[in-house]
């Protein structure tokens, strides 16, 4: 790890709409099921150099439907 | 604000015919005021144009507007009939709420990333079958009826199970739906028979006994079977399908085309190096923002936008293409940049309703850019700019036709 802080994500699958727009930006952290096409995470806990990206993925979801806790 | 007739408002949507690059006139612009302007509608509703990327985003995502043509004072970009409640079923891009979203998730997975990554290859050999048949003809050709419409148009005829071989007819009809200056009845008509052509297709594949993987087929048996969708519901989702499917991509490879021809370098960047191509396709998109009149949304309660009240029962209209040229988030907006990192443009809209279709659009125009750029070295436009005609009363701006040689 590096020296940042730990990052923690959290997404809200009610509200997602199955953009894709976090799997593009951060694809070591989300992709989509397979049945609905909705956010699923791949680490909840992102190391925190992703934070740059993390930060963007928030700010590109339409549906508001990421949490980035820094 | 609905009902007034007589007024100086400007009239809003602005029908730009100064150039196809220019998102509005200079004339038109000059009566924006920021954050909001009041315009008119072809129905005599008044409503607020927002402008601005950041107000744009925040009306798109709050729940508090609503994308529901149905309900009362909803503005309107034209005076069109909303046609029965059967006439409305499965058009979930002006639905609201869990309405919206049950439909919409019975699409999502079909169009995310690694789903499109597998039908690239089909993506792929449409281009280049299209190409191999301009390139045959020879020059000079109209890239929007020998390119940039066969091709989305293809895919998506694969895609959902509809005989490419009826194109001439739901192209002929589709345009008439986007065309804003086409009259109430021709809408009318033009929707009711691409409704009827898709019942019947529809109907057909339900009694169909082969086990087809189009995604008609798929839904027909996965959904309408198991009784969680209608045959009806099923009628409006594929219409719309359908018409995202074929009019966006195309008008966007067509205008693509043509830009890039008066940026003759960008051409030869991409055509040494294709791996530009998803970044060249994201400013693409921000430039020419091809929804060129905007989303139109209700307010059901009171929202600040822009520091300004939007009172519940108001309408706004949130200007896609502006926003995409707001210098708060795109230094020299102005400016068609080839390596501009883009990716805050809302050229697919924003909130729920963002386009489902938009990995397949990427794809679709990164496979037939690189591939025009490839084999056309010499390609050049066949007419002068100010000649070449544009769908200036469309919701989808785009060429109507795009004459090149090479
Ligand atoms: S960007 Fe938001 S809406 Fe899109 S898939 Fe990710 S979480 Fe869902």
């Amino acid at each position: 790890m590096s020296g940042g802080q730990p990052v923690r994500i959290t997404v809200d699958r009610d509200r997602c709409c199955g953009s894709g727009n976090c799997v593009v930006t951060v694809p070591e952290v989300f992709d989509q099921d397979d049945a609905e096409g909705l956010v699923v995470l791949h680490q909840p806990e992102p190391p925190p150099e992703y934070a740059d990206r993390l930060r963007e993925a928030v700010d590109l979801c339409p549906a508001g439907a990421i949490r980035l806790d820094e | 604000m609905t009902g007034s007739t007589t007024t100086d408002l400007p009239l809003f949507p602005f029908f730009n015919t100064a150039s196809p690059f220019a998102p509005l006139t200079e004339a038109d612009r000059a009566t924006i005021d920021d954050p909001l302007t009041p315009v008119q509608l072809p129905t005599g509703q008044r409503a607020w144009l927002v402008t601005r990327h950041a107000d744009v985003r925040q009306v798109l995502r709050h729940p508090g507007f609503s994308a529901d043509f149905g309900r009362p004072n909803f503005p309107m970009l034209r005076a069109v009939s909303l046609g029965s409640d059967e006439d409305r079923q499965g058009g979930f891009i002006r639905m609201d709420g869990e309405e919206h979203s049950r439909l919409r998730r019975m699409l999502t997975a079909e169009f995310m990333i690694k789903n499109i990554r597998r039908i690239e290859p089909l993506i792929q050999e449409t281009v280049d079958r299209a190409l191999d048949d301009m390139y045959d003809a020879g020059p000079p050709a109209d890239l929007v009826h020998s390119f940039a419409l066969p091709v989305p148009s293809m895919v998506i005829c694969h895609l959902l199970g509809v005989p490419y071989q009826d194109h001439g007819f739901f192209q002929a009809r589709s345009h008439t739906l986007l065309d804003q200056s086409a009259s109430a009845e021709s809408v009318a008509t033009a929707a009711q028979e691409l409704r009827d052509y898709l019942r019947s297709l529809i109907e057909a594949k339900q009694r169909s006994t082969v086990d087809s993987e189009d995604l008609l087929s798929r839904l027909v048996n996965e959904r309408v079977r198991t009784g969680e969708l209608t045959v009806g519901e099923l009628v409006g989702m594929a219409l719309l399908l359908l018409i995202a499917g074929h009019e966006t991509t195309a008008n966007m490879i067509g205008l693509s085309t043509l830009l890039l021809l008066q940026h003759p370098g960008h051409l030869a960047a991409l055509r040494a190096d294709p791996t530009l191509a998803p970044g060249l396709v994201e400013e693409l998109l921000r430039y020419l923002t091809i929804v060129r009149s905007g989303l139109p949304r209700l307010a059901t309660e009171d929202i600040e936008v822009g520091g300004h009240l939007v009172r519940a029962g108001e309408g706004v209209i949130a200007l896609l293409s502006l926003a995409n040229r707001d210098d708060a988030v795109f230094g020299d907006p102005e400016d068609f940049v080839l390596d501009r990192q883009a990716h805050q443009h809302i050229a697919f809209g924003f909130g729920v309703h963002q386009c489902i279709g938009q990995p397949l659009a990427r794809a679709e125009l990164r496979i037939a850019l690189v591939e025009l750029a490839r084999r056309f070295p010499d390609l050049r436009a066949n007419a002068a700019l100010a000649d070449i005609p544009g769908r200036t009363t469309s919701v989808v701006y785009g060429l109507t036709e795009l004459p090149v040689t090479w």
